[in-house]
């Protein structure tokens, strides 16, 4: 087979599964409805309910405590909408699709390609929702088009992070029973970073964990991008690109333990 | 028969509590998700301790009193959940054809609830003062919160229980948890109502029952005995059960009518 039609058989085969997946994303409200309510419920708690931390003694952000917090809803969010596709591999697993996708798949690499964009495409919607609820709620913007342009573009890698790891996991458990070890991971790794407040009013243990955290470039990074003040941007880009590469072979090597399982 | 409810009760009780013990994927997330959340917040959120209004200097005292609303919601879940089982499993149609009272049907169910409550209640005392935490209210207040713990767990579990009866599906219970999280979100759960800036959030935060259940365990750790705080508090969580029950009942009859 050639290299062209190898590639031609692949994307084939993730165009299948992208219209599959997002057909039934938008039959099931149960599906898409948790997936916009989570981030929204996080940014309207987080911005509206602790805005008072803005005038904490110490706590400077030029462009408000909204868009302080809107960029790590904006990223948790992203790496969110990697994971939600990580459960709809393993749901497809445990209701036998997978199994016969995998049958009839001439190239299997499209399974991983196709997921992939069914994870970018939720994120999208998502993303999209929290960026106009925010707007709409008054968040002010200080960083130029490059800037923003930067921040989604911080966002879209982090989706790949999130779907890089959840696919790997989906792959070898195969159950949705693995949910959990897809989420917590990730769902602490965020939440020791400095989420509330900067890096610099952290005290004690929390401030070691966040200082070593690559959660802290992109919350830093994407913060710099919104407000203007570029800190750890080229960190945060890196440590994304690195994260994505090894989990880009975790998922790879996870789809091999699939076609080895019985 | 009446000199049998107590051992009917007894029996479904013992079960239900063995039930949720024996699976750790429903005894680990109790645990575990409060003192992580606790863990976090209480390291991140200790610069909001220098706002000028704020009751404590300590944030982690401030913040203990969510982990038993959190655990509340776990009792939702994990009793919906395990009623749903029986339902989509056939146990509780075959109990529906025993003798068995309805009222113990449903009644063993909460009683183990209530029980798992006070343990849960305990055990958050006990990693809030190794973290740190002061109990204002000391030993006595200790007792205070374990019941008022147990009353919300309870309260949570019986509206589980309407999820299960209405739905009959353990996955469409689960489903609900983001939705009945949201009220802890939307409460005075981070910072207190004084410090709420945003007028909308104030406004939901005080309409939001959650804020007072939290508000009157909240008081035992860092104000001392307060009637106002502890009576609202009580208040809502009696309410919620009051509220709970009626809705078990009339969810119960429809689904026995289908049985």
């Amino acid at each position: 087979m050639s290299g062209a039609r190898a590639s031609s058989g692949m994307w084939r085969v993730a165009r299948a599964i992208v219209w599959r997946s997002l057909h039934t994303y938008v039959r099931r409200p149960d599906l898409f409805i948790p997936s916009l309510v989570f981030p929204l419920v996080f940014l309207a708690s987080f911005a509206g309910g602790l805005s008072a931390l803005g005038s904490a003694p110490g706590f400077r952000f030029p462009a408000g405590y909204t868009a302080f917090q809107f960029v790590f809803v904006l990223l948790q969010s992203a790496m969110f909408g990697g994971l939600f596709t990580g459960f709809t591999i393993a749901f497809d697993f445990e209701s036998g699709f997978a199994r016969r996708l995998m049958l009839a798949a001439g190239d299997r690499r499209g399974i991983v390609a196709g997921y992939m964009l069914v994870a970018l495409t939720r994120a999208a919607i998502t993303l999209t929702v929290v960026t106009a609820v925010a707007l709409a709620a008054g968040m002010r913007i200080t960083g130029d088009g490059v800037d923003v342009f930067g921040l989604y573009g911080l966002a879209t890698l982090l989706v790949l992070v999130g779907y890089g790891w959840a696919a790997g996991v989906a792959f070898r458990f195969r159950s949705i029973q693995a949910g959990p070890l897809m989420q917590t991971p990730v769902f602490l790794i965020l939440f020791l970073a400095p989420v509330y407040v900067p890096l610099a009013l952290l005290r004690g243990w929390i401030h070691t964990v966040a200082s070593v955290n690559p959660a802290t470039a992109f919350l830093s990074a994407g913060r710099g991008l919104i407000s203007g003040a570029h800190d750890h941007t080229g960190l945060a880009f890196a440590c994304a690109i690195v994260l994505i590469l090894v989990f880009a072979a975790w998922s790879f090597a996870g789809l091999r333990a699939a076609e080895r399982s019985p | 028969m009446s000199g049998a409810l107590p051992a009917q009760v007894g029996a479904l009780a013992r079960r239900s509590m063995l039930k949720t013990l024996r699976q750790p994927f429903q005894v680990f997330p109790i645990v575990f998700f409060p003192a992580m959340l606790l863990a976090v917040n209480a390291s991140g959120l200790q610069a909001a301790t220098h706002l000028p209004g704020f009751p404590t200097r300590s944030y982690i005292s401030f913040a203990i009193a969510v982990a038993f609303i959190q655990g509340g919601m776990f009792s939702l879940i994990n009793t919906g959940t395990n009623l749903a089982e029986d339902i989509e499993d056939g146990f509780f149609h075959r109990l529906a054809l025993t003798p068995l009272r309805r009222v113990s049907l449903i009644g063993g169910l909460l009683l183990g609830v209530a029980v798992l409550g006070a343990l849960q209640s305990a055990i958050y005392i006990l990693i809030g003062l190794i973290a740190g935490a002061h109990l204002a209210t000391g030993i006595a207040g200790a007792l205070v919160v374990i019941v008022l713990g147990s009353l919300a767990a309870t309260a949570f579990g019986a509206f589980g229980c309407v999820a299960a009866l209405r739905t009959g599906s353990s996955e469409a219970v689960q489903g609900l948890f983001p939705l009945f999280f949201v009220f802890i979100f939307l409460s005075s759960s981070n910072l207190p109502r004084n410090l709420l800036r945003t007028g909308w959030f104030h406004t939901v935060a005080t309409w939001n029952p959650i804020s007072y259940l939290i508000e009157g365990l909240r008081s035992l750790f860092i104000a001392g005995w307060d009637p106002t705080a502890l009576a609202r508090g009580f208040a809502v969580a009696i309410g919620l059960l009051i509220v709970g029950l009626v809705l078990v009942a009339g969810a119960l009859r429809t689904r026995m009518q289908r049985t």
